[in-house]
């Protein structure tokens, strides 16, 4: 694996008058439940540890009160960790005095908002310069780079618009563009097209997989939307009650769900779209015949060969050609079903679920 | 049972005793401070007789075409402009001319003054909820107070005059301008401030490029409402030597010219009605950005 980019260790974050004691008690190894009750703290994040990659999409899933946008706010420490520590490019954000900080969300970060943060005193073009002129950049400047990316994310002939003016994807079309204005390397999305109709939303999803293709930001992406997160996520992380419970590649999560909270996500999610054939290939044997398929074909996409072709079989083949396994058509349809509970359990090896499975056994089956 | 029947209070002879000191105290401080605070207070009074005394000796139709520009600038409606030359001119033409200017100087030196404090302290007071905890019964107590109670002390301390007039003045207007500085700041978006502090904005681009702009619409609201509650002092403040229309009015009360009080009544009720439809209606133009739907 490459070096991570940014890399958040045993970050907690307590909410309450005292935060300090409360996190003391934490650490002898109070539980979330009785922190609240004893000492009216909320334990909001909880031993978060993570690993993002440079270059690479780092999604957090998790419901509302999960804590995911707290978990957001403290990369760039709009809300102040209690202890933990997080690391961007080797730089240690919470040992940083006001003046670095601010330096680090001037260059080195920027963020996009569920309800876009516009200022609506200014117009567009001001909107999107508007990172540039805190760093006291002179206009001029200002005005051409913020012009390139409003055309960028195809808002010309907008500039001397007020926000009110515009509809919620233009708006957030803006947002965007004054985060990628200022040339951050690292992007912070929260939830940022939670707020927009499911149609916008994935028109917004695809302007920012298409800037990605060409930026190659490192994007940290909130949402409680795993159709979002697996389509535009490299790597996920669920977070439920304030604890990670499964990072992994969404291929992965779909195939193995770490317990049946995460498997009860996935229950919903159209399997053939989103898995890809590289996902349950078998390796190479001699008989192995059939037409050549990109792995990272969806299963959707698969089957459409399968049955144009009529044939039972395809061999696999990644960008360079070369081949590197099979898929048969009984590995596709089984590749199509949801893991079970006991598929789950059989691959943790453990018993402690027990108790949640109960719960989720009929919604799964 | 004589607990119940008489209000357990202090025996006539130490109430008097406690005034006394009071008052004692209260004049030595005045004896021993009052001619300090009066050279404090000169250059305030310099600039107040230069004010006066330049809106009275300068030619009528050039004050007219001023409070026309500065109606059209705040408005930027014609009729607004109209109503208000046609109002000076009546005013004049009603022999009311030079009343009206010394009005109008301390109105507008008060307004000067209660924007110049009113609104740091307001900023002040949005920064802080334990300072506004602290000024918010100070407001209280300043708004409700009757005038001239305060006028006592104001007129121990500096006599009567100009100064101890627009500090009486200032007092109950004051307020507002306070109030609606701290609410517009406090009302600011808490999203939009976290995009500002995301982007790296310092304090003062915070404040100055956000907050303020922000609550700019409260904070005149605040200011058209400092200048209503000054003009409803104009009346005390004469009572205490200030030149102005309010002078006529205590005439006519004391000597029942009814004419004589309703003509400089309705004058103070024109500026009045002047001052705030053109702080309107600015007020309105800065938040042009807003309810701009599509």
């Amino acid at each position: 694996m490459t070096e991570s980019f940014i890399s958040i260790r045993h970050l907690y974050k307590i909410f309450g008058r005292d935060p300090e004691g409360a996190m003391n008690r934490v650490r002898k190894g109070m539980e979330k439940d009785e922190l609240l009750e004893l000492t009216g703290h909320v334990l909001g994040l909880s031993d978060i540890n993570l690993e993002m990659e440079q270059n690479k999409v780092q999604v957090v899933m998790g419901l509302s009160g999960s804590g995911k946008s707290t978990l957001i706010r403290l990369l760039n420490r709009l809300i102040e960790p209690t202890s933990g520590e997080v690391l961007i490019d080797g730089a240690d954000v919470l040992a940083m005095d006001a003046k670095e900080l601010r330096e680090l969300r001037r260059h080195k970060m920027s963020m996009v908002f569920q309800r876009f943060g516009l200022f609506p005193h200014r117009t567009i073009i001001e909107n999107t310069g508007y990172g540039l002129e805190i760093q006291g950049i002179n206009q001029v400047e200002i005005k051409k780079r913020a012009t390139r990316w409003i055309e960028r994310v195809g808002l010309s002939g907008y500039e001397n618009y007020y926000p009110a003016q515009l509809s919620g994807g233009m708006q957030q079309r803006v947002g965007l563009a004054r985060a990628l204005t200022t040339d951050a390397e690292i992007l912070l999305m929260d939830e940022a097209f939670s707020a927009l109709d499911p149609l916008i939303r994935t028109e917004m999803q695809d302007i920012l997989l298409d800037l990605q293709e060409e930026l190659k930001k490192t994007i940290v992406f909130i949402t409680h939307d795993l159709d979002e997160a697996l389509r535009i996520g490299d790597n996920i992380a669920i977070l439920r009650d304030g604890e990670i419970i499964q990072t992994d590649n969404p291929q992965n999560i779909l195939m193995k769900p770490v317990d049946t909270y995460v498997a009860d996500f996935m229950k919903d999610i159209n399997r053939a779209r989103v898995l890809r054939v590289h996902t349950l290939m078998k390796p190479l044997d001699t008989y192995a015949n059939g037409p050549n398929m990109l792995s990272s074909t969806t299963l959707e996409q698969a089957l459409q060969v399968f049955a144009e072709q009529s044939t039972s079989q395809t061999i696999i083949v990644n960008g360079n050609g070369e081949k590197i396994g099979k898929l048969t058509l009984d590995d596709l349809i089984f590749g199509m079903k949801r893991p079970t509970i006991e598929e789950i359990k059989e691959d943790l090896g453990s018993t402690s679920f027990s108790d949640s499975i109960d719960t989720a056994t009929s919604s799964i089956n | 049972m004589s607990f119940f029947d008489d209000f357990p209070s202090l025996s006539r002879r130490d109430l008097m005793e406690l005034r006394r000191t009071i008052d004692n105290g209260f004049r030595d401080f005045s004896r021993e401070y009052g001619e300090a605070l009066e050279n404090f207070f000169n250059p305030l009074l310099q600039f107040l007789i230069w004010l006066e005394k330049l809106m009275i000796t300068a030619p009528w139709p050039i004050i007219i075409l001023v409070i026309a520009l500065f109606a059209w600038m705040g408005s930027r409606s014609k009729v607004i402009v109209i109503g208000s030359a046609l109002c000076f001119l009546a005013i004049g033409y009603l022999g009311m001319w030079k009343d009206t200017m010394s009005t109008l100087a301390i109105i507008s030196a008060a307004t000067l003054i209660c924007i110049g404090i009113g609104i740091p302290i307001g900023i002040l007071m949005s920064r802080s909820d334990r300072i506004q905890g602290i000024i918010t019964p100070i407001l209280d107590v300043m708004q409700t107070i009757p005038s001239f109670v305060y006028l006592i002390p104001v007129v121990m301390l500096l006599g009567i005059g100009k100064v101890p007039g627009l500090l009486a003045v200032c007092i109950y207007a004051l307020p507002p301008i306070v109030r609606l500085t701290n609410l517009g700041i406090r009302l600011v978006d808490r999203e939009v401030l976290e995009a500002a502090d995301a982007f790296g904005a310092n304090t003062l681009q915070r404040l100055f490029g956000v907050q303020m702009p922000l609550a700019l619409p409260n904070i005149f609201a605040g200011v058209n409402q400092t200048i209503m509650m000054a003009l409803s002092m104009v009346v005390i403040a004469s009572m205490i030597g200030v030149k102005g229309l309010g002078i006529p009015v205590l005439q006519a009360v004391s000597n029942q010219y009814l004419a004589l009080g309703l003509m400089n009544g309705l004058a103070i009720v024109a500026l009045a009605i002047i001052f705030d439809r053109v702080t309107q209606r600015l007020g309105k133009r800065l938040q042009k950005h807003q309810g701009l739907d599509h």
